[in-house]
């Protein structure tokens, strides 16, 4: 299928990399940002610190306002911090987007009407200069992983909405690239979609091996999806808890199925970042001690 | 699937119309006063002697007719033809001007901020000059010109005025097509590290198609009005220009023969609007939108 050619690129290794800062896929210290508006300076985000490992599924959770989105955009390098360092394998995120480490998805689909779907997908392809031959091989794997390989030659008005999304996903997946910044992407399908799409994202992420930084404000998908959950507050935008998933005995994330919407520990998961979203400082139910819990940064 | 019958809809309305305005100018001359109608010194309603409006049928029957009742004389309709083609080329080469320089201007101020609020005012205020005052000054400008073996033709400064007319729209519809691409492209194309030129083509142009093609018509449009009117002002020969004021002036005698460049001129601003019409059935992929259908 299409893992020989996505598997290439990065570590089999990464689920378990967890605390190797050397190799992080992203790291965040001490960053402030601030805009200058009509009424004032708003801080979007305070004091933030965070690092994504190699291979690790990160999700960033809060309120509006709460600057996830923008913490995104300074990774992808599409806004620069006022303050802090930022830095994604190790590089300058700048000199990470000029060297394409990243695959992006925004919440709108974002391809290009006058494209067919194989032609969106073969976009970054075709302006990093790949040969044709080469696109074509991998344009078709791509496809083939996200269900839309009898889609290819229609054009992104004759799609549905979700089917434009995993247009999305495969073009953000075509440089395979070791990060994925995922920025709402299923915020404006249904459930049934969404939660399809969510468990192809698992499997994709897994097969690929990709470290992926998931803007949301939905708490089950984050919890079906990550292994950490970085839950975030708003006025200034700071990191209030970092929650790590820990779901039933499931080592690598590529396990999860739709079976795990139902289990105990699901719930169990989706209550306690609940209760860290309402600054909840009472203890969950959960009995055995969490090592990470309640990074606080201020 | 719909495109035929639409196609074939547009047909029988545009002839319906026709029909209408045939209906409207025979009743009238049917029914209407001889003398039109006065208030005062006011004429609101024109004559309708057949000197003033002639039959339809009389205008057809004319074409057909010799042009003068020199012998072997062309029919009207190849004489009036042949000066609509003359137009017509005069008018493309004006039009082709018209859109290097409108996409250029629309280029620089799409680039720099600065260009659109230094040049576009200046731009504006080139169309409020009456293109008749100055077209005789185009001409003798452009008879002092001779560099080398090149030397300027009169018909170039027709095309010149007829480019004058068509950049303006141009300039605006590529202006507005090229600023037109989401901020979510934008971001897109500059997380790909993509540059000015090849974000230019994979996007600003693909773009800007659904804003430059009635731009590009009505450019077409203003380049037939152009060259018409410059020919009529300058007084190139060879040209439906000339021919309506030649004609006009011999109506008089022979008032259906008038309007024999009337119709030229209307057949030529039809295939100058349906030739740009062409161009957009050829990029129909960019005419598209993202919304799912």
């Amino acid at each position: 299928m299409s893992d020989q050619i996505l598997n290439s690129a990065a570590a089999t290794d990464a689920p378990l990399a967890a605390g190797d800062t050397d190799a992080a896929a992203v790291s965040v210290r001490g960053v402030n940002k601030q805009f200058q508006t009509a009424t004032g300076v708003v801080h979007a985000l305070e004091a933030i610190d965070l690092t994504v490992s190699a291979g690790e599924f990160v999700s960033l959770i809060g309120p509006s306002g709460c600057g996830k989105s923008t913490l995104m955009r300074l990774i992808a390098d599409l806004d620069d911090p006022t303050s802090g360092d930022l830095t994604v394998f190790g590089k300058t995120t700048t000199q990470a987007r000029l060297d394409q480490d990243y695959g992006i998805a925004f919440q709108q689909a974002g391809l290009l009407p006058w494209r067919t779907v194989a032609a969106n997908v073969a976009l970054p392809l075709e302006l990093h200069g790949v040969a044709s031959a080469d696109r074509r091989s991998r344009v078709a794997n791509l496809l083939d992983m996200v269900g839309l390989t009898e889609f290819a030659d229609r054009f992104p008005d004759q799609l549905s909405g979700g089917m434009q999304q995993r247009v999305a996903i495969a073009r953000s997946l075509a440089e395979q690239p070791r990060l994925l910044l995922m920025d709402e992407p299923f915020g404006a399908l249904d459930e049934m979609t969404r939660e399809k799409m969510q468990t192809d994202l698992v499997r994709i992420a897994a097969d690929t091996g990709a470290a992926v930084v998931f803007v949301t404000h939905s708490i089950p998908e984050a919890v079906f999806l990550s292994d950490r959950v970085v839950v975030m507050s708003p006025r200034p935008g700071r990191i209030s808890q970092i929650v790590p998933m820990q779901l039933n005995a499931i080592d690598g994330r590529q396990e999860r199925s739709d079976n795990l919407r139902e289990e105990s520990s699901f719930f169990e998961m989706v209550t306690e970042v609940r209760e860290a979203l309402h600054g909840g400082a009472s203890d969950s139910p959960g009995d055995e001690p969490r090592q990470a819990r309640g990074v606080d940064t201020r | 699937m719909t495109a035929r019958p639409r196609l074939v809809g547009g047909f029988v309305w545009g002839l319906a119309g026709v029909l209408l305005i045939a209906l409207a100018w025979e009743g009238y001359k049917f029914f209407g006063p001889a003398d039109g109608l006065s208030i005062g010194e006011l004429r609101v309603l024109p004559r309708t002697t057949d000197l003033a409006m002639p039959h339809l049928w009389d205008m057809m029957a004319r074409l057909a007719e010799p042009v003068t009742r020199a012998e072997g004389a062309l029919p009207l309709w190849a004489v009036v033809a042949l000066a609509a083609l003359t137009t017509l080329g005069i008018a493309a080469a004006g039009w082709a001007v018209g859109v290097v320089v409108g996409v250029g201007f629309a280029l620089l101020m799409q680039r720099w901020r600065l260009a659109e609020f230094g040049l576009l005012p200046w731009i504006v205020i080139s169309q409020t000059v009456p293109l008749i005052a100055f077209a005789p000054v185009v001409k003798s400008w452009g008879s002092r010109v001779e560099i080398g073996s090149f030397e300027w033709q009169d018909w170039m400064s027709v095309a010149l005025i007829a480019s004058y007319l068509a950049f303006f729209p141009i300039t605006v519809g590529a202006l507005k097509g090229l600023q037109s691409p989401d901020r979510i492209h934008l971001e897109l194309f500059e997380t790909y590290a993509s540059g000015y030129w090849s974000t230019l083509k994979q996007l600003r142009f693909p773009a800007a198609v659904p804003y430059l093609l009635p731009a590009l018509r009505l450019g077409a449009a203003n380049a037939v009005i152009g060259a018409v009117v410059a020919e009529v002002s300058t007084g190139l020969q060879g040209g439906i220009g000339r021919l309506l004021i030649q004609f006009a002036g011999q109506a008089s005698g022979d008032p259906a023969k008038a309007w024999g460049p009337i119709f030229g001129a209307i057949v030529l601003g039809l295939v100058a609007a349906g030739s740009v019409a062409l161009l957009s059935v050829i990029l129909k992929d960019y005419r598209r939108t993202e919304e799912a259908a």
